[in-house]
């Protein structure tokens, strides 16, 4: 791979890997989490490397900035930085360069910051550990910091602890401390991942801006095409620890050479404006009327006064018509996934009504409901938490049917036909769940919910933990299942590209509270609500111009494919 | 539709990452160790011995350890002592085990219950345990052991009446968190009944932290016993068990100090090994210790 890349006279370069590759301890599933890489960081630039979970994007991070875990080891390869060869250097002196010269933002800000400390104490304390200024020049640098990042009121920042922020906020008190020692590089690794559409908009934005201030380099690493698009100028791309392909932002996402980049590219959700081709149901007739629909959450003692009361689904009223999709859209706490238990009932509603064919959920006790569960099911979030870790797959998928009276053998025929037909082998039934990659649990969690051949399918936040190729399968399977089976579904998610795929109807919720509703065509064209519009603005790789073209409906890997 | 063929290959419990951290806790294979040979030393010993251990030799009384056939020498009456603690033994882990065993089951179904249940229930069951905890247990088994009629198997209730409480939070402390966990919400989303769901769903994954408190609660129960015992309220002579030969040596100590050493000695390999194997299985079942 080296040989391919001119080498950049080393003044423009402020960060240079060379055949990189790192081993991985016996006993796992591969030898190398990286394999032989090189690419360079030219000054001034942003590089983002992209890859799916597992292809090593986070372990090369980690290796420049010398955090490895002791088992993971360096095996081979060079890191220049400013042109010293950090993999052979000591523990101290790496430390000094930490911070100095390059630093990180992690994903999840939040595990990132220490609990117990002021705001404005952890940025001090990034400049006392590397011993620069007073405390008083500190303290003046820490607000400056703030006021850089854009946070509101610094001076009040500065006293604040970590638990009072939004994930935003923390977010950007992370940039500051990257910041505090002005490092020509800075790595982030995945840092608006664990955020809300918006604000990942607001925090690319933030991180664009800086670097073309200060003029830094910047290396990014992400799963997403859209922020890729969004932010690069450079784009390495990594497959199972192997680069496939680098180039120019525009060069690998116009005209992407590797077959796995054009896979992945292909497989990202686009927003689509075209609503989508009904099932021809002779019926039109609605399964679910949601009226008035109140939760409201309450914590802490009444009696103490101590009561917080947070209104989690406030005054819902929709419908659902027999064989279609309805979308459920809306950032964190806005009350979608609470809104879906609800209508399951894994949780009873404060007030209002549930009309499924003609009856009200909402007034039904628990043992009134069990007989109506099998007509109603849904499909959960984490692949990894949604089944029972000491349960095979065969009792997973007949323990239910079972307990409502099938008979064993005719559910382990059901069950193994249904394996199948989401595309898993018969074999699976005796094995454990941890067997399985997060897709195939995916699918064995649609199976459970179909082994009762439901009228009305809940899934909620179904494909947010799969990588984006799995993504466009398990979306693809859904979309055949209603084809076939002609089930109504509801579709909660946080990521309007994956509504706009597969939902006839889309609902925007906001604060508890639908402040929009309507095919996908006038939701992101037309959209009435200036929160809808904020919503569609922020979606990362789909502003007008955007290097990222498609058009029309999504392409879905071919049959046969496997990503 | 593609078939996406389920690669890894299935695994087995002893490969698991669990028995491989149990096999390098070496104080823990030591436990062990010392309990199986103690075991079959208690089961297999008294047929092998030469003397039955209520057999009365009064011409040997206070032979001391290792003359002629009493290899362990002889108490106040002459029994052989070895014959007399394999015996004892056999009382001993018996009333530890099935005190364990007692005091393990109502402490799950009062785990499981409060911590499923929740609310009242949870409540009422929880400031119940609370209750017996403020109580010093070693009084109640006193009071208890005073009043009724003590044998064997009325000292091994009484026991785990008295000790149920610890596996009882730890088990509603597991539960409530895998309550929350989504294959719970999964479960009564199919319409599982909350028994199928507490024992069938629930229970098998707190089975970690459970097992560890019983191998502890062995050792405090094979203590406990040798308390009442000692005291004079728990197994009665003639049948033997560590703590009454304890309880019988304590004239003696000046004279035959072995009367004593011995069964002690018996009581302490006991209960460390049990606390040693206690503690290889918390660690082994604590996937935080899994350095690799």
């Amino acid at each position: 791979m080296a040989s391919g890349i001119q080498v950049a006279s080393p003044a423009d370069v402020a960060l240079s890997v060379r055949e990189l590759t790192v081993s991985l301890p016996e006993g796992m599933e591969r030898a190398h989490a990286v394999v032989n890489i090189s690419f360079d960081l030219k000054r001034g630039q942003i590089l983002c490397i992209i890859g799916e979970s597992g292809s090593g994007k986070s372990v090369t991070a980690n290796a420049i900035m010398g955090l490895l875990p002791k088992a993971i080891r360096v095996s081979a390869g060079a890191i220049h930085l400013d042109g010293t060869n950090i993999v052979s250097l000591s523990p101290d002196k790496l430390r000094s360069l930490r911070g100095r010269v390059v630093s990180m933002i992690f994903q999840d800000p939040l595990s990132a910051l220490n609990p117990v400390m002021t705001v404005g104490a952890q940025i001090e304390e990034v400049m006392a550990a590397h011993d620069v200024g007073t405390p008083a020049s500190r303290r003046s640098r820490a607000i400056d910091l703030l006021i850089e990042v854009g946070l509101p009121d610094p001076q009040l920042m500065y006293h604040q602890y970590p638990f009072r922020l939004s994930g935003g906020q923390r977010q950007r008190v992370m940039i500051a401390m990257a910041l505090a020692l002005e490092p020509a590089i800075l790595i982030a690794d995945e840092p608006t991942t664990a955020l809300d559409v918006t604000t990942q908009a607001q925090i690319l934005k933030l991180i664009r801006d800086i670097q073309r201030r200060k003029g830094m380099s910047v290396m990014f690493i992400t799963h997403d095409f859209g922020v890729v698009a969004e932010i690069a100028d450079y784009v390495v791309v990594m497959e199972k620890g192997h680069c496939v392909e680098q180039g120019s932002a525009e060069q690998v996402l116009k005209s992407p050479g590797h077959l796995y980049t054009r896979r992945l590219i292909a497989a990202v959700p686009h927003l689509t404006g075209t609503n989508r081709a009904p099932l021809d149901a002779a019926e039109r007739r609605p399964i679910l009327k949601v009226e008035c629909l109140v939760k409201t959450y309450r914590s802490g003692s009444a009696l103490f006064r101590t009561q917080r009361i947070v209104p989690a689904v406030n005054g819902i009223t929709f419908d659902l018509t027999l064989g279609r999709t309805l979308g459920v859209v809306g950032e964190s706490g806005s009350g979608k996934s609470s809104l879906g238990r609800l209508l399951i009932k894994l949780m009873e509603s404060d007030s209002g009504s549930i009309l499924f064919e003609g009856r009200d959920l909402a007034q039904l006790s628990e043992a009134k409901f069990r007989p109506l569960r099998p007509k109603i099911q849904m499909i959960f979030q984490d692949p990894f938490a949604s089944l029972n870790p000491r349960s095979t797959v065969g009792q997973i998928l007949t323990v239910g049917p079972v307990a409502h009276g099938m008979r064993y053998s005719e559910a382990c025929e059901r069950a193994r036909e249904l394996l199948f037909h989401v595309g898993l082998d018969s074999g699976a039934f005796d094995r454990y769940p941890h067997e399985f990659s997060g897709g195939q649990r995916q699918r064995i969690g649609i199976a459970r919910a179909l082994m009762f051949k439901p009228k009305l399918l809940i899934a909620d936040e179904a494909v947010s933990a799969l990588d984006v190729s799995i993504q466009a399968q398990i979306l693809k399977l859904l979309d055949q299942i209603q084809r076939e089976t002609g089930v109504s579904m509801i579709f909660i998610t946080h990521d309007l590209r994956v509504a706009s795929q597969i939902c006839d109807e889309i609902a925007v919720m906001h604060r508890g509270q639908i402040v929009e509703r309507g095919p996908p065509s006038q939701i992101f064209l037309a959209p009435k609500s200036s929160y809808t519009r904020e919503l569609v603005a922020a979606i990362p790789g789909e502003q007008p111009g955007s290097m990222l073209e498609h058009e029309g409906y999504v392409e879905y890997p071919k049959q046969g494919e496997t990503l | 539709m593609t078939v996406i063929a389920a690669h890894a290959t299935p695994t087995r419990w002893w490969h698991s990452r669990a028995v491989y951290r149990f096999m390098r806790h070496h104080l823990a294979l030591v436990g062990i160790a010392m309990i199986t040979l103690l075991v079959l030393a208690c089961v297999i010993g008294p047929y092998a011995l030469p003397y039955d251990s209520l057999h009365i030799d009064l011409r040997a009384r206070f032979a001391p350890p290792l003359s002629g056939h009493h290899y362990l020498g002889t108490d106040p009456l002459g029994r052989d002592l070895a014959a007399r603690l394999l015996m004892a033994g056999r009382i001993s882990l018996l009333v530890g085990v099935s005190a364990m065993l007692l005091s393990t089951l109502i402490g799950t179904l009062v785990g499981v219950t409060a911590g499923y249940r929740g609310g009242w229930v949870g409540a009422a069951l929880m400031r119940t345990v609370d209750g017996f905890l403020s109580y010093p247990s070693i009084f109640l088994v006193l009071a208890l052991a005073a009043t009724l009629r003590p044998s064997p198997v009325m000292i091994t209730v009484i026991i785990a009446v008295t000790s149920w409480m610890e596996t009882a939070r730890i088990v509603e402390a597991e539960v409530r968190s895998l309550r929350e966990r989504e294959f719970v919400q999964a479960a009564r989303m199919v319409g599982l009944s909350g028994k199928h769901i507490m024992f069938r769903e629930i229970l098998p994954n707190a089975m970690g932290p459970i097992i560890v408190a019983a191998s502890l609660a062995v050792a405090r129960a094979i203590l406990l016993e040798a308390y009442i015992s000692f005291l004079g309220y728990g197994i009665q002579p003639p049948l033997p068990s560590w703590g009454n030969m304890l309880n019988g040596a304590q004239q003696y100590l000046a004279s035959a100090p072995w009367l004593a050493i011995i069964p002690g000695a018996a009581i302490t390999i006991a209960v460390t090994s049990f606390n040693f194997i206690g503690d290889g299985l918390r660690d082994a079942l604590d996937v935080r210790n899994d350095h690799i």
